[in-house]
């Protein structure tokens, strides 16, 4: 029987990760909440696997998920993947104007939370001052929805108590946002003015697979300081 | 096939790739449809109710629920409108045409739109990082005639529209885009995608897009001066 790669084998899922990466994390939700079994493997970013160099080569990062032997990359790509390739507990709504509806916040976050988040993390002065009010902007955006989608019957954007694809496309705002905003030294989160959003963030962090996948707080703050470190670091010696 | 019962109204602007496509999306399934033109820059109380958050077009409105986002709406008419498939049917083969969907408008586009409207170095590096992408891209082809294998899908029209707006950007800015030597069966594509019968009628008429194409760019170096 000749051998090939592990993700050779028919059937066999395969997740190439970081253990930081909220892209990556999304992806582990979305496999566990279908219940797919799949090994995964934790790469070196500053020495990437031949592996994920052949799997991704157009982008080079994570998360890579491999399938009978085919690579998919991008998380959004790879979640409706898995959500197309197995039918139990559907991630995106069935109904087409609400899947429509789910993929136009996903890319709503992408864009206007996720994005900005990571570039207020690396920058400092007047260019982080513009990331942080695109920020603020976006967060005002997103308490509305919440305000008009959820209450105490629905907690999650997924409809009633399951989680749905905006939940997990959001997901990472729960745990990385406060690091981020630590770490880079600014202010997104506000209670007061954001209260459904904290209740939602609450009641996904308590999600009883996703809690155990959250790394811990004092890792991600001090892999996040080396991060903006290197950054700054690099501009300033431009 | 869709008869007017359907509802469907698209806001839109002529010189817009991304009302295209939806356009272009609607002409293949056979979607009767209404067009609602917007005068940009002005914005219709229409538009800014169907699309509060980012207040642009393209809007879908279907059965009165609207829609923004060009290749979400393509992806809703895809499966709302089952007939000539945009999307392959395999996941994997989806997986495929919405990644390269998602690389050609993250990194050919913002890439194209910087060698448009920058000057000296920084234009010369969009340019090079635009072709190379546009090199990258060309891989996605896999020998085939079209994205879609034989006939056109969802990847075709997400990016044929590109083909057109560089042939002209790089006219006006001065700069080569397409570089028919480095992407030959990409170059082929383009033509090829941009003259069939159905999607060449909806491009907009060329001469009244170049001189829109000539203004903004006027504006563009006009505002990097100041």
């Amino acid at each position: 029987m000749a051998s090939g790669s592990v993700a050779d084998q028919e059937g066999q899922v395969m997740l190439l990760g970081f253990w930081f990466s909220p892209f990556v994390k999304r992806v582990e939700w979305a496999l566990k909440f279908k219940g797919i079994e799949y090994d995964y493997v934790e790469e070196d970013l500053t020495n990437k696997s031949t592996l994920l160099l052949t799997s991704n080569p157009i982008h080079k990062t994570v998360p890579v998920l491999i399938h009978n032997g085919n690579p998919i990359a991008e998380s959004l790509v790879i979640i409706e993947y898995i959500d197309e390739t197995w039918k139990q507990n559907p991630i995106l709504p069935q109904d087409p104007y609400d899947r429509a509806m789910a993929r136009f916040w996903a890319n709503f976050i992408e864009e206007k939370v996720t994005k900005p988040s990571r570039e207020a993390l690396i920058s400092q002065g007047e260019q982080q001052e513009k990331k942080v009010k695109e920020l603020k902007e976006a967060m005002e955006v997103v308490e509305g929805e919440a305000k008009a989608k959820l209450n105490d019957k629905t907690l999650f954007f997924g409809g009633g108590n399951g989680v749905g694809y905006v939940d997990i496309v959001l997901g990472w705002t729960c745990n990385w946002m406060k690091t981020i905003e630590e770490v880079g030294g600014f202010k997104v989160l506000d209670p007061e003015n954001q209260p459904q959003f904290h209740k939602w963030m609450a009641n996904f962090r308590e999600v009883p697979f996703i809690k155990p996948t959250l790394p811990p707080k004092e890792k991600m703050v001090e892999y996040s300081r080396m991060v903006r470190q290197a950054r700054l670091g690099l501009v300033a010696n431009k | 096939m869709a008869g007017n019962g359907d509802g469907v109204t698209l806001l839109g602007y002529w010189a817009s790739p991304y009302a295209l496509r939806v356009i272009w999306a609607l002409k293949l399934k056979e979607v009767h449809y209404e067009y609602r033109e917007e005068h940009l820059p002005d914005k219709s109380p229409m538009l800014l109710q169907y699309n509060p958050v980012h207040k642009k077009i393209p809007v879908l409105v279907h059965k009165g629920k609207p829609l923004a986002e060009s290749l979400v709406i393509i992806e809703y008419i895809d499966e709302v409108w089952k007939h000539n498939p945009l999307l392959p049917q395999d996941p994997y083969h989806r997986a495929k045409a919405r990644f390269w969907a998602k690389f050609a408008d993250e990194k050919c586009v913002p890439a194209m739109f910087r060698a448009f409207s920058k000057v000296g170095e920084e234009q010369v590096q969009a340019a090079k990082e635009l072709r190379e992408n546009l090199k990258t891209l060309e891989s996605a082809l896999e020998g085939k005639q079209y994205f879609g294998g034989e006939t056109i899908g969802f990847l075709d029209i997400a990016v044929g529209w590109i083909g057109c707006w560089a042939r002209m950007n790089e006219e006006v800015a001065g700069v080569n885009m397409i570089d028919a030597e480095m992407i030959p069966l990409l170059s082929v594509w383009f033509q090829k995608f941009l003259e069939l019968p159905i999607i060449k009628e909806c491009l907009p008429p060329q001469d009244k897009l170049l001189a829109h194409t000539k203004e903004f760019h006027k504006m563009l170096m006009m505002a990097a001066l100041t």
